[in-house]
C-alpha cells in the first residue's frame, strides 16, 4: 500500500531528517565519538576535523553532546506530547460525547489552568516538585493537554451530532465504542495536524525551561539547555550556540512535513487509496 | 407576444459544446475523462427550455457553460457557445465579466447555501445591477421592490432589509429569482431551484417562477431532474444521459410521446403496484396520545398523536417540513422521549428513554436515514457498518459474520467486492442500499425510514423503492414510512397518516385516506404533487382552498 515513489518529495525529506534525528537518539552511546560529559579539549574549539562541530563552554565535544542532547530532547518531547494527546482527547471526547455536568466541569477546569500562564504554572510547580524527568514529562503533558482538550471537544461536538452518531447511540453502543471508533477515526486530521505542532512546542517548552535552568539538569542537558550553556560565545562570534538551535530548527520542520503528508493520507475518505 | 418573441430570433446557440474533466483515479496516472460529449442546443428568445436528466448527466455543466463557467476544475474544451450572436468562449476572462450578471444569470438550487448571511437580501438582489452600472441604486431598488411584488412575496416593500435568515426556503427562493431579473438578463439558468422545497411550497415557487419568465420575456434554461415540474415551465425539454443527448422536443411530444427507452423510463417512473394490506387485529406497535416538545416544552411539536403499526405492513406518515413526521420517529426511538403518552411494543410500554431500553428492544427497532452519506462513518468499510450490528446484536463474529454481510449485500442486489470499500466510493442510491442492509443485519421487526428516497434521483428512488417492498415480504418486517413525496406513498403505504403542524389530521387504511372528500389539508398535500401534465400548475393553484404554511 505504501509505496515509495508516491511519497512527494517534501515528506520524504521529512521522514530522512526525521528518522536520522530518531536514530542518532536511540543509538547515541554508539554513535557520538565522544562522552556527553567528557571534556576533550579547549573551551569553544572551532570545527575541526577531530571535532566536527567545535567544542562546548567547558571543551567538551560539541557533537557528541547534539547526540545525546537528540536523545533526551526527543524523550522527553514525544512522551509529553503523547500524555497530552491521550489525555486531552480522551477527555475532551467524553466531555463531547457525555455532555452535561461533566463537560460543564471540565471545560471550566481546563479554562481555569489555560487562565494561568503556561511558563508561569510550570516554574511553579517544578520548584515545588523534585526535578526529575518523571515530574518535567508529566507537567509539560498537563500544561498541553488542555490545548488538545479545547480542540478535540470542539471536533467531537461537530462529530457528535452527525447521523451515523445517532445510529450508533440507537444501536445501544456504549461511549467507548462512540468515542474510539466513531469520533476518533473522524477527529483525526485536525489531531494530527495539531500534534505536529505540539510536538514542536513541547522542544520548545523543553529548551525555554532547560534555559531557565528548571528542565534538564546538568551534565545531561537537551538541546536548549545547550544553547544556554553557550550564549555567551555568541557575543566572542563563537557559533556554539546556534547549532542546537538550528537541530531543534530543523526537527521542527522535518516533524511538520511528515505530519503534514499524513494529514493528506488521513483526509482521504477512501482508505488512503484516491 | 409569443409569436413576436421567436420571430425576433435566437438569443442562445450552443454548438458541439464538449466539456472535460482530470480525475484521479486510485493506482493510476491522473486521466481526463469527458462530461459532455458534444452537445448542441438553441434557445429563442423568451422560450424555455428545461434539461433533465439523472445525477451526473451533465445537466447543469451544461446550463453553467451559457455563462462560460465551469464548476471545480472542468474545462470546456470544445464547441461554441454563442450568445446575442457572439461565442461568449473567446471574449476571455473580461468578457465574462461583463456577462455573468448582466446577460445571464443564475439561480442555484440551495438558495439559502448560495446568499451571503451577512448582508442584507436588498444589498445582494441590487448588486449585480450596480457592479454593471446599469441602474442608479435608487432605480435598482425600485425595480427590485416591484419584482418582490410580482413574485407574491409577502411585505414587498420591506423584505429587502432583512437577513437571509429572516425568510424562509420558498421565499428565499423567490428572492433568488428577483435577484437574477434584476439587472434585466436575456437569459437565466435556473439550477433546481424547488427541488430542496417542500411540496406545498414548491407550487408556489413555480407559479411565482413560471409568471415572472412570462411577464419580464426572459429565456430560461431550467434544469432539473422532476420531470414533471419542468412540464410545467419550459416550452422544450432536453433530456440528457452520461452527458450526451438522448432526446430533445417540445414539452408535449417528451411527456405524451417519448421517443426513447430512457425517456419513456422517466416518464413511467413512479408506477409501483401495491396491493393494501388489510390491518391485522393486534398491532405489534401503538403510538398512544404522545405529545413531544423541543426546549424546556415552549414549543410543542408534536400534539397528542396515536398510531398503530401491524405486522409487516408499511404506516406512511406524511406532511411538510415542520409538520413534526421526524419527531414521531424521534419520539418512537427514544431519542426525544415523549413529555405525555406512551408507546406500546409487543403488548408492553416502551421505555420512554432511550438509555433505559434493553438491547432487545433497539434490535427490534432500527432506523433509516435521509442523508446516506452522512448516516454511515465515513472511516469505516461497507463491512464494518453491515457487520457491526450482527456483532453487536448477535456476537457473530470472524468469518461467519463476512458470509452473513456477504449475504445482506447479495439481498440488497451488491456483489461481495464491496465489503472493503468505503462510503464515499459508493453511488448515492448504494449507499442507501448499505443503510438499508445495516438495519435488515439486527433483523427487525420495525424500519424507520425518514425520507429515504428523498435525496435519491427518481430511477434510483425506484429501485430502492422496490428493494424495501421485496424485503417486506421476504423479512415480514414492518415499515415506519416517513415522506412528504406521495407519489411514493401511493405505491409503498397500507395504512397514512396525515401530520400539519404536529398532529394527525388524517389516519387510515390508504384507500380511504385517498379517496375524497378531504379535509382541507390533505387536499392541498395531494394537489401540490406535480402530475406530467401540461397545465397541471394553473389547476392546482386555482383549485387550492388554503395557503400552504411555509409561506
Amino acid at each position: 500500500m505504501l509505496d515509495i515513489k508516491r511519497i512527494p518529495i517534501p515528506a520524504l525529506i521529512g521522514i530522512v531528517l526525521t528518522a536520522l534525528f530518531v536514530l542518532a537518539a536511540i543509538f547515541a552511546p554508539w554513535i557520538a565519538p565522544h562522552g556527553n560529559g567528557e571534556i576533550v579539549g579547549d573551551v569553544w574549539e572551532p570545527m575541526s576535523a577531530t571535532h566536527w562541530l567545535g567544542t562546548d563552554n567547558l571543551g567538551r565535544d560539541l557533537l557528541s553532546r547534539m547526540i545525546y542532547g537528540a536523545r533526551i530532547t526527543l524523550f522527553i518531547a514525544v512522551l509529553a506530547t503523547a500524555l497530552s494527546f491521550s489525555l486531552g482527547a480522551i477527555l475532551g471526547f467524553s466531555a463531547a460525547v457525555f455532555g452535561g455536568w461533566f463537560d460543564t466541569l471540565l471545560s471550566r477546569l481546563v479554562d481555569l489552568l489555560m487562565s494561568i500562564p503556561t511558563l508561569i504554572m510550570a516554574l511553579v510547580v517544578l520548584s515545588v516538585l523534585p526535578t526529575n524527568l518523571v515530574t518535567l514529562i508529566l507537567v509539560m503533558g498537563v500544561l498541553d493537554s488542555t490545548r488538545v482538550y479545547r480542540l478535540s471537544r470542539a471536533v467531537a461536538v461537530d462529530i457528535n451530532v452527525m447521523d451515523y452518531v445517532e445510529a450508533a447511540k440507537l444501536r445501544g453502543e456504549n461511549e467507548a465504542w462512540i468515542i474510539f471508533r466513531e469520533i476518533l477515526p473522524n477527529a483525526l486530521s485536525p489531531l494530527v495536524s495539531e500534534l505536529g505542532l505540539r510536538f514542536i512546542y513541547a522542544v520548545l517548552f523543553l529548551s525555554t525551561l532547560s534555559f531557565l535552568g528548571l528542565g534538564v539538569q546538568p551534565p545531561d542537558a537537551d538541546w536548549g539547555g545547550m544553547v544556554k550553556e553557550n550564549k555567551d560565545g555568541i557575543v566572542f562570534g563563537i557559533a556554539a550556540a546556534l547549532i542546537p538551535a538550528a537541530a531543534i530548527a530543523a526537527l521542527a520542520i522535518s516533524v511538520n512535513l511528515v505530519a503534514d503528508w499524513v494529514l493528506n493520507r488521513t483526509t482521504s475518505l477512501k482508505g488512503g487509496r484516491g | 407576444m409569443a409569436d413576436s418573441k421567436a420571430k425576433s430570433g435566437i438569443l442562445l446557440d450552443i454548438r458541439n459544446l464538449r466539456i472535460e474533466a482530470t480525475v484521479f483515479p486510485p493506482g493510476e496516472a491522473p486521466k481526463n475523462i469527458v462530461l459532455v460529449h458534444d452537445v448542441s442546443l438553441t434557445l429563442e428568445k423568451g422560450k424555455v427550455l428545461g434539461l433533465i436528466g439523472e445525477s451526473g448527466a451533465g445537466k447543469s455543466t451544461i446550463g453553467l457553460s451559457s455563462m462560460g463557467y465551469g464548476r471545480g476544475g472542468v474545462r470546456i474544451t470544445g464547441g461554441e457557445v454563442i450568445l446575442n450572436g457572439r461565442d461568449i468562449l473567446k471574449g476571455g476572462k473580461e468578457g465574462f465579466r461583463k456577462l455573468r450578471g448582466r446577460e445571464v444569470c443564475y439561480v442555484a438550487q440551495s438558495a439559502a447555501a448560495a446568499f451571503n448571511p451577512a448582508h442584507r437580501l436588498m444589498d445582494q438582489v441590487v448588486e449585480a445591477t450596480l457592479l454593471h452600472g446599469t441602474a442608479t441604486r435608487a432605480e435598482a431598488e425600485k425595480r427590485a421592490v416591484a419584482l418582490f411584488k410580482k413574485l407574491s412575496l409577502p411585505n414587498p416593500e420591506t423584505i429587502g432589509e432583512r437577513f437571509p435568515h429572516q425568510v424562509s426556503g420558498g421565499q428565499l427562493q423567490r428572492v433568488m429569482t428577483a435577484m437574477a431579473l434584476c439587472s434585466e438578463p436575456d437569459l437565466i439558468v435556473f439550477d433546481e431551484p424547488t427541488t430542496a422545497l417542500d411540496v406545498t411550497t414548491q407550487i408556489d415557487v413555480l407559479a411565482a417562477i413560471k409568471d415572472a419568465i412570462r411577464d419580464t420575456h426572459v429565456a430560461a434554461l431550467y434544469i432539473t431532474h422532476d420531470l414533471a415540474v419542468v412540464a410545467q415551465v419550459s416550452d422544450e425539454i432536453m433530456v440528457l444521459r452520461h452527458g450526451r443527448l438522448v432526446e430533445w422536443g417540445g414539452t408535449r411530444q417528451i411527456i405524451k410521446e417519448p421517443r426513447q427507452e430512457y425517456t419513456n423510463a422517466l416518464v413511467s417512473v413512479h408506477e409501483i403496484e401495491h396491493q393494501e394490506q388489510k390491518p391485522g387485529t393486534t398491532p405489534f406497535l401503538s403510538v398512544k396520545n404522545v405529545t413531544a416538545a423541543y426546549g424546556r416544552s415552549h414549543i410543542k411539536v408534536l400534539k397528542n398523536v396515536s398510531v398503530d403499526i401491524y405486522p409487516g405492513q408499511t404506516l406512511a406518515v406524511v406532511g411538510e417540513s415542520g409538520s413534526g413526521k421526524s419527531t414521531l420517529a424521534r419520539a418512537i426511538t427514544g431519542l426525544l422521549p415523549p413529555e405525555e403518552g406512551t408507546v406500546t411494543f409487543d403488548g408492553r410500554p416502551l421505555a420512554n428513554k432511550l438509555a433505559d431500553r434493553p438491547k432487545e428492544d433497539l434490535r427490534q427497532l432500527q432506523m433509516i436515514y435521509q442523508m446516506a452519506d452522512v448516516a454511515m462513518n465515513p472511516r469505516q468499510t461497507v463491512g464494518t457498518i453491515i457487520g457491526r450490528p450482527l456483532e453487536f446484536y448477535f456476537g457473530i463474529r470472524g468469518r461467519e459474520r463476512d458470509r452473513r454481510v456477504a449475504d445482506l449485500l447479495d439481498k440488497i442486489e451488491m456483489g461481495k467486492g464491496f465489503i472493503d470499500r468505503y462510503p464515499a466510493e459508493l453511488s448515492g442510491g448504494q449507499k442507501q442500499r448499505v443503510c438499508i442492509a445495516r438495519s435488515l443485519a439486527a433483523k427487525p421487526k420495525l424500519i424507520i425510514c425518514d425520507e429515504v428516497t428523498s435525496a435519491l434521483d427518481p430511477l434510483v428512488a425506484h429501485g430502492i423503492l422496490e428493494l424495501l417492498l421485496e424485503l417486506q415480504k421476504e423479512e415480514s418486517v414492518a415499515y415506519l414510512f416517513i415522506t412528504h413525496d406521495l407519489a411514493t406513498v401511493k405505491s409503498i403505504a397500507d395504512s397514512i397518516a396525515v401530520m400539519y403542524r404536529g398532529e394527525v389530521v388524517r389516519y387510515g387504511a390508504k384507500s380511504k385516506v385517498l379517496t375524497p372528500p378531504f379535509d382541507a389539508y390533505t387536499d392541498l398535500l395531494l394537489s401540490s404533487v406535480p402530475e406530467m401534465e401540461i397545465g397541471w400548475l394553473e389547476k392546482a393553484i386555482k383549485g387550492r382552498r388554503m395557503a400552504s404554511a411555509g409561506n
